[in-house]
């Protein structure tokens, strides 16, 4: 940064106080950046809102605005839409309880074998999801022989709280290592009390730090993915990226409609983000940063 | 700690293999009638027809294509609406997958049958492709569907013999499309000062410098990978002529002769004159580029109609059309047709919706919402326009070969490997490993 | 440990957890490498009638066989490629912003959610908008998307085809929408590392005379490096298994683009080589496990020291 000022005195900055510049520097390169960042986006709410398209006017202007890119991609990306709500939600919900027991057990409650058990969630954290989707394909659809209700997002939903489970699990164990002093733990153990109450009583009224960022991590990574939702599901129950995949694969891509599909179905993680994102970099920094 | 982690690491390891083990049998199930019967592949074996209940067998017939768009969208509407009213008990379910010309489609279909999980019919190019689902037991034979129908005296003898697997057939054709026809725009080529349509491949080439000293950049517009195979396929079949073409699959035509490398030098400076494209690009926007004059020419399926038509583009006006330079008097066939997969679950109602799609009343109302032609021989031309009048002529007088690009004379995984060899020499063109790729995919997939 | 009666709850609490992740992570990790080196026999149709081929020997030949095709090269380069600009690019990208905001500036929660909104984005919707920024096609009248802009801009000298450009480099393009999507990531793990270390630190080296680049360079860097080894690994093995952006940008089948994620999908099922494809997930894997594995070692280790 202050290296950098050197560049803007070179354009001639007669007598101001370098820290001055320095500042005006780092708001314009910020400013750069933002609309670097933006930039896609403006294309996307621009084409969304034109009539007719064409792909070589895409940077310009509507100059009639309307909606009827909006209201087509919402009617066929609905019952997807509502279909990804559960599945999201419920396996945010879900995995975030699991992690919340892992957690606190790999913090203070430790059992023989437990580091090494946790070590083995870590790595399933990082394992590529092609190295298990060929067993798992078939294996769910075995299990759906048996349970034919067992499809689309109720596949979706098992999997992703599976596999959120070692993220979850890390970020309340570090969570918790900081948050839940041994001391309090051990007068209440001298107290009588047995782990489920300890949890119960003293550990999960202040879970919820951790809790913000993994439910709006797992939110997020199930309403995002596309390699599960490829293999597992289909277009009848299958969650919204795979009906966004669809929308854009059409022969003749109506583009208005196709840029609408892609904000409507960025529109509850972006929601997320813009609402709870001070939570998340705050849960950032007692959890996964460590 | 480090030791105790690898050692339960490796223990769990163990255990689960040893689980696995159990769980999974070998593939090698329905070999048994491998190399069996010597029955000639025009001879059908013998099966008593089917006969449909009246109004249908009843319930519901899921049905997997990749029409979901436009025309081929409007011609299986135009179907399944004939299916309700020939069987009103059966109910249809649209398993459409759109994108990419199919190949999001197949791979998603090739991923339910893995898991038997199949769907009551699909939809599938006649010939090569059909035979990967043929080998691997998923389909099963229809015979008796085509004995009901009618056989050979409604289907063309050559149709049906690239459905015939050992006596047995095993889909019923819908229609029928050729894929070696040049899409131009008259005025560009007028500009130019280019009257007549090319009789080979240089000349074609010498037209296209002509068309961009006047003022077009790109006098050849193409799509993605799939487009660049049906092109190259075409130039194929105009440096080799129809017969050493077949040869190409059945072994008789080496890969590497001088008939396919000057295919390839030529596919090379064809490409000099088109667009830059990249591998997902589809192919209208190929179409829009004749239709307002940014490309002189663009070799596509005649399915390409329809985009004209939707357009608003009016014949020898807007757009012309003949078959690829050098390929004059050959049909460079693809049929989509239907099929009974192994354990769908009604098969009666299976059947029903293949004898509509083989029905005379069916093949009318598909074809003509679809812009492609009758599988049927028996089907009146002059319901049909113009486009498809002539096609349906060159049908019948032409000199028939199978599609590379659309699976009718390669099956899926040759197709593949002929689609990565493509795809690298759009950016590399290099001729000599042009032909070393494609001769090495013959010997991996061919005889 | 003490005895069970103590930590017996705690092992039943996690137990739910370790049977799933025992499933469906080692199991079925276990259950792919047992089906990548199985014998693969395949039955063709040729000239009409049915025939038999071997198409996998079965055993470690299915790896060198693989590993060895040209095919197979040019996704494992094109992955090299992809990861190595992805990586360096992200972490210049998201440690700049972070130093950018980390002393506060006016609307500074508007730049970090600017910044940070890509990541909410799924990579198969981003992919749609970045499919046509990345038009290869180049010149007045020809151009589209970022080319286009470059034309209008009188930039003509930074067209680009991109991912489609006939280079060995060309995969570099495909990282410029990863990039965008998760650098924002980065800096808020930096900001929040940044953010951890108290100002009485940069005071007291302040007194002791060192300018502001120093105080980086010698206080703050070296805290950040724990961060800065974990933001290396979350980017490293996300670039390893990316499958969407790709398959969203280039098609489900292309070549020029093609990463051994992509290809599998192709084995799969255009190529219907299950097999082949189980080779090349064990291979993705140990690639992931290659850089992973050591980490996990050396966090574990470290925070035994610390206790």
């Amino acid at each position: 940064m202050a290296a950098d000022t050197s560049t803007i005195e070179h354009h001639g900055a007669p007598g101001t106080r370098s820290a001055g510049w320095a500042k005006v520097l780092r708001v314009a390169l910020l400013v750069l950046f933002a609309a670097l960042v933006l930039m896609p986006m403006y294309v996307l709410v621009v084409t969304s809102l034109k009539s007719t398209v064409t792909p070589s006017g895409a940077w310009s202007l509507p100059t009639d605005l309307s909606f009827d890119g909006w209201v087509s991609a919402f009617e066929r990306l609905a019952p997807a839409l509502v279909r990804t709500v559960v599945m999201a939600v419920v396996s945010a919900v879900l995995a975030t309880i699991l992690g919340a027991m892992n957690g606190f057990v790999f913090a203070r409650w430790q059992f023989p074998g437990a580091q090494t058990v946790f070590t083995l969630f870590l790595f399933g954290m990082f394992i590529p999801y092609q190295a298990v989707m060929i067993p798992l394909q078939s294996m769910m659809i075995d299990v759906q022989s048996v349970f034919p209700w067992f499809e689309g997002i109720v596949v979706l939903i098992a999997v992703h709280t599976i596999f959120g489970i070692p993220i979850c699990t890390l970020i309340f164990r570090n969570y918790y290592a900081t948050a839940v002093p041994k001391e309090i733990l051990e007068a209440a153990t001298v107290d009588g009390a047995g782990m489920w109450r300890i949890f119960r009583s003293v550990v999960i009224p202040v879970s919820a730090p951790a809790a913000v960022v993994t439910l709006i991590w797992q939110f997020t990574s199930a309403w995002n993915d596309f390699l599960f939702a490829l293999f597992l599901t289909n277009r009848n129950n299958g969650p919204v990226t795979y009906a966004l995949n669809e929308l854009a694969g059409g022969q003749n891509p109506d583009y208005a409609q196709i840029m609408a599909g892609v904000l409507i179905a960025s529109l509850p993680t972006l929601l997320v983000y813009i609402v709870l994102g001070k939570y998340f970099i705050g849960g950032l920094m007692s959890g996964s940063v460590k | 700690m480090r030791t105790s982690t690898t050692r339960s690491a490796a223990l769990l390891a163990v255990a689960a293999l040893g689980l696995s083990a159990c769980a999974t049998g070998g593939d090698s199930g329905g070999s048994g009638d491998a190399g069996a019967g010597d029955a000639s592949s025009s001879e059908t074996n013998s099966a008593e027809a089917y006969e449909p209940k009246e109004g249908g067998a009843g319930g519901e017939v899921g049905v997997f294509t990749w029409w979901a768009d436009g025309s081929e969208k409007k011609g299986l509407d135009a179907l399944t609406a004939e299916f309700e009213k020939q069987y009103p008990n059966d109910s249809f379910v649209n398993l459409a997958v759109a994108g990419g010309a199919g190949s999001n489609a197949k791979a998603k279909l090739a991923s339910d049958l893995e898991n038997d999980n199949p769907p009551g019919s699909f939809q599938g190019h006649a010939g090569a492709e059909l035979t990967d689902y043929i080998a691997a037991d998923q389909i099963e034979p229809v015979n008796d569907v085509m004995a009901a129908l009618g056989g050979s005296d409604v289907f063309p003898q050559d149709l049906l013999d690239r459905l015939t697997v050992e006596g047995d057939i095993y889909s019923i054709p819908s229609n029928i499309h050729r894929a070696n026809v040049v899409w131009a725009n008259p005025k560009v080529l007028k500009e130019a000062g280019i009257n007549e349509p090319p009789a080979d491949m240089e000349a074609w080439l010498a037209d296209m410098e002509k068309v961009k000293e006047s003022g077009v950049k790109t006098p050849l517009h193409i799509g993605g990978t799939w487009t660049q195979v049906q092109l190259f396929e075409t130039v194929l079949l105009s440096d080799l002529g129809p017969e050493s073409y077949n040869g190409l699959f059945d072994g008789s035509t080496k890969w590497d002769s001088e008939g396919v490398k000057t295919a390839v030098s030529h596919y090379k400076e064809l490409l000099g004159y088109a667009n830059t494209a990249s591998d997902g690009d589809d192919w209208p926007p190929s179409i829009d580029a004749v239709y307002k004059g940014d490309a002189a020419y663009n070799v596509m399926g005649d399915w390409a109609v329809a985009q004209f038509t939707e357009n608003d583009a009016t014949e020898g006006e807007d757009y012309t059309y003949f078959p690829v330079p050098g390929t004059d008097g050959v049909f460079d066939f693809l049929a989509d047709s239907f099929t009974l997969p192994k354990g769908a679950d009604n098969p009666d109602g299976s059947k029903d919706w293949l004898m509509t799609v083989g029905s005379a009343e069916g093949q009318l109302a598909f074809n003509k919402a679809k812009g492609s032609i009758p599988a049927r021989t028996d089907v009146a031309a002059d319901e049909f326009p113009e486009y498809q009048q002539s096609a349906m002529e060159d049908f019948q007088s032409d000199t028939i070969v199978s599609s590379i690009a659309h699976g009718a004379a390669v099956p899926l995984a040759w197709l593949t490997d002929v689609s990565s060899a493509v795809a690298k020499f759009y950016s590399a063109q290099d001729e000599e490993a042009m032909v070393s790729d494609l001769t090495s995919a013959a010997e991996k997939h061919g005889q | 440990m003490q005895r069970p009666k103590n930590w017996l709850p705690g092992l039943l609490m996690v137990l739910p957890s370790i049977i799933l992740v025992g499933i469906f992570v080692y199991y079925l990790i276990a259950q792919n490498i047992w089906t990548s080196l199985n014998v693969a026999t395949r039955r063709v149709v040729v000239g009409g009638k049915f025939e038999e081929r071997s198409i996998h020997e079965g055993g470690y030949r299915n790896y060198t066989e693989l590993l060895g095709s040209a095919d197979y090269q040019h996704a494992l380069w094109n992955l090299l490629v992809l990861t190595v600009v992805f990586v360096v690019g992200t972490m210049i990208m998201g440690l700049l912003w972070s130093i950018l905001l980390e002393k506060g500036v006016r609307g500074e929660g508007v730049f970090r959610s600017i910044y940070l909104f890509p990541m909410a984005v799924s990579f198969i919707a981003a992919g749609v908008v970045w499919r046509w920024l990345l038009s290869p096609a180049k010149g007045e009248g020809a151009a589209i998307g970022l080319n286009q802009l470059f034309v209008k801009l009188g930039l003509d000298g930074l067209q680009s085809s991109w991912w489609s450009a006939d280079s060995r480099w060309n995969m570099a393009a495909m990282a410029l929408p990863a990039i965008w999507q998760l650098s924002g990531y980065i800096m808020a793990l930096f900001l929040a590392g940044f953010r951890g270390i108290g100002e009485d630190q940069r005071e007291a080296a302040r007194i002791d005379g060192a300018s502001e680049w120093q105080v980086y360079r010698h206080v703050l860097f070296p805290q950040l490096s724990p961060i800065a080894l974990s933001a290396l690994i979350i980017v490293g093995h996300m670039s390893m298994k990316m499958f969407d952006l790709i398959y969203a940008i280039a098609g489900p089948n292309s070549y020029t683009a093609s990463v051994p994620a992509t290809l599998m999908w192709t084995q799969l099922f255009a190529q219907r080589d299950p097999v082949a494809a189980a080779v090349n997930a064990t291979i993705i894997l140990v690639i992931v496990a290659v850089v992973v594995v050591p980490y996990l070692w050396y966090t574990n280790r470290t925070e035994r020291e610390r206790g």
